[in-house]
């Protein structure tokens, strides 16, 4: 779904010359009611779980058995997973973009089946097909994660490069003596920031809250510790998952500032999901 | 802003630029022949225009020397030396963009000095360079600005500080001014062209906009099917067509049927376009005629009738339907001109120039965003054809 969010917002981004969107139309009230509706569908289980937890389960959190390893093993999951997506579809992304434009409806389609097979055919599939030594080690996980996050952090990489003109970069920095490495490292990253942060937070985010392949392959990664320790402590296992959500929300903050810091400086103006160009060209 | 900037001598410009041969260049893209045998030279200093209709190859043959598309055959060299292996970072050819082509993510200063630092100069040579050659196209104020902060202008004049600031051998402009308005673009093209011949670096500038080409261009090229229909100076172009497509793409040309010249009166020369042959007799051909090359004067049993008047500030343009529903189109000075309205009976006669004559068939496709004076659709199709 995010996936489908992604690329209608960036679809939709305000065009050059500041023109007022759509939405500008509607009437204020309406918005509001929205925000309204929208908030208390989210807040109201948020302020049920802390109710039901309390404040002072928090701090106990971290002290409890297993919380250490089990969020260890996550975050280090989480860091395996992200560069080897980075590393991956990033890459894949530019070189669609430049070289291969035609491919491109082929590799969205391609990269939204991990959301419509469901994450248990993956693992189990892949238990069945992955050679020993990759069964014995919780890196396989992070395999099979990179796959998961492939359609967020395609749809990232996506808007941000559909809002720089690549091509037009790409060649002035090769005209001015660029090498490959140095316009990617020099242009195209810095241009891309927000788009690839986008991608590590979709990511980290969906490593630190998949329960299912973890389960499936009998690793105890922090949300299969929260679930296992909800049998021994039902209030820290919610105040677990209040931490865990608040940590991730914490980065969604941090994106919206670095994009905020981004389009003072020229860069591109990015939302988490989407990426529009900035307008070029003030007055004459 | 404007700049002054004196001419130098030839000989330092010779010594600047370097020379461009092209050399039997084709190119196709699928089924479409983008070059069909290119052959065009540059000399050192020199800024050649290539100019054409869309599609007719131009913008292949300045990609090809960038290095940016490579040709199915043919050679381009550079002072000599081939260099079609040579990648475009390695060509040192500064080149400046349709559209903009700006690091977003880089001051002005730092745009101008990217090439710079990929030649690992210094930080502060660097910087002194960049701030140089900014103050050179009069952005000096502007230059912690990012490329969103700057007008379209004021972008374009950064990139070309860009491409100027590697002391390019060769420098390419792919139609740089297409994307600004009219009093921009006359700025920035007496800027390129004054910037251009101070540092005497060869120039391959591509435009569909003849107006550009004429006004910038030490040589005009006019493109045609992925080849050049003639190359020369812009006088040379304008006054000695090659063909009845340079004649008809550069300048507003009346075509008028080689047998209605005696409604004319006499030429007093016929002329071959193309060989410059001079002949008897317009029979059986097109004669083509600017619209300096015919006089007007009112009379009330004329050989036409007004249908417009456009006024062009020193100049009336004129559209007179003659007999035959032909259009022609004639120049006169406006006071001239002040007693002339649509509707009015006028004579039509030539002027004391040669006219040109040409097959009138196989006439070349109509150039976009012009249209040639004889293919004015006729009167009653034009319901709002008034008056200007």
């Amino acid at each position: 779904m995010a996936a489908v969010v992604a690329d209608e917002l960036a679809e939709e981004a305000p065009g050059p010359a500041g023109r007022p969107g759509r939405r500008r139309h509607s009437p204020p009230v309406w918005r509001w009611a929205i925000l309204l509706i929208v908030g208390t569908y989210f807040v109201i289980p948020l302020y049920a779980a802390l109710r039901y937890t309390g404040f002072k389960s928090f701090p106990s959190v971290l002290t409890q058995e297993g919380f250490a390893p089990a969020f260890e093993l996550s975050v280090k999951l989480a860091a395996v997973t992200t560069v080897l997506t980075i590393v991956l579809m990033l890459p894949t992304s530019i070189y669609v973009h430049l070289r291969l434009p035609a491919v491109r409806r082929l590799l969205e389609g391609i990269t939204i089946l991990p959301i419509v097979i469901p994450p248990v055919v993956l693992i189990v599939g892949v238990l069945e097909v992955s050679p020993g030594f990759l069964k014995s080690t919780p890196y396989l996980l992070a395999l099979e994660y990179v796959v998961l996050a492939m359609p967020f952090a395609y749809r990232s990489f996506d808007a941000g490069l559909r809002a720089l003109d690549l091509h037009t970069l790409v060649e002035a920095a090769q005209s001015l003596g660029a090498s490959w490495r140095q316009m990617l490292w020099r242009v195209l990253l810095p241009n891309l920031r927000t788009a690839l942060l986008s991608a590590i937070v979709l990511t980290v985010a969906l490593v630190l809250g998949e329960f299912t392949m973890a389960s499936l392959a009998l690793y105890q990664t922090f949300p299969v510790w929260i679930v296992a320790f909800d049998q021994t402590s039902g209030p820290i296992s919610v105040a677990a998952s209040l931490l865990a959500l608040f940590v991730t929300w914490l980065f969604l903050m941090a994106i919206t500032m670095i994009a905020g810091r981004s389009r003072r400086s020229g860069g591109t103006e990015v939302s988490l999901f989407s990426v529009s160009r900035r307008t070029t060209g003030g007055p004459s | 802003m404007t700049t002054s900037i004196s001419q130098p001598a030839g000989e330092d410009r010779a010594q600047a630029g370097a020379t461009v041969r092209m050399q039997n260049l084709s190119r196709s893209f699928g089924a479409v022949r983008a070059l069909a045998g290119l052959t065009l030279q540059l000399a050192p200093g020199e800024l050649v225009a290539l100019l054409g209709p869309s599609g007719c190859g131009k913008t292949t043959a300045l990609r090809i020397l960038a290095g940016f598309e490579t040709a199915d055959s043919g050679t381009v060299e550079v002072d000599g030396k081939d260099i079609a292996g040579v990648p475009a970072a390695k060509r040192d050819m500064g080149m400046v963009f349709q559209s903009y082509s700006l690091f977003p993510n880089m001051s002005a200063l730092d745009n101008v000095g990217f090439g710079l630092r990929m030649r690992r100069l210094g930080s502060a040579a660097r910087q002194r360079r960049a701030a140089e050659l900014l103050d050179m196209v009069g952005l000096a104020a502007q230059a912690k600005q990012y490329p969103h902060q700057l007008s379209g202008g004021q972008q374009q004049r950064v990139a070309l500080a860009r491409a100027l600031a590697i002391e390019p051998r060769v420098l390419l402009l792919d139609e740089p001014l297409s994307a600004l308005d009219a009093k921009v673009r006359l700025q920035l093209r007496e800027q390129i062209r004054g910037l251009q011949q101070r540092l005497g670096t060869t120039t391959l500038f591509v435009t569909h906009d003849q107006e550009e080409a004429l006004s910038m261009a030490d040589r005009v090229g006019v493109m045609r099917s992925g080849t050049l229909e003639q190359i020369a100076t812009p006088d040379e172009l304008y006054a000695h067509p090659a063909s009845a497509f340079v004649a008809e793409f550069v300048g507003i040309m009346n075509r008028i049927p080689g047998d209605m010249l005696d409604l004319l009166g006499t030429p007093s020369a016929l002329v071959g376009a193309g060989d410059g042959s001079q002949t008897g007799s317009a029979g059986g051909l097109d004669a083509l005629v600017r619209p300096e090359g015919l006089r007007l004067t009112p009379s009330p049993h004329g050989n036409g009738i007004v249908t417009t008047r456009t006024f062009l500030g020193q100049l009336t343009r004129l559209s007179v339907r003659l007999s035959g529903d032909v259009v022609v189109q004639v120049d006169e000075r406006t006071t001239e001109a002040a007693g002339i309205s649509p509707g009015d009976s006028v004579q039509v006669s030539l002027a004391d120039l040669p006219v040109l004559l040409c097959q009138p068939e196989g006439r070349p496709p109509e150039p976009p965003d012009r249209r040639s004076a004889s293919r004015l659709p006729p009167l009653a199709s034009q319901p709002g054809n008034v008056d200007n």
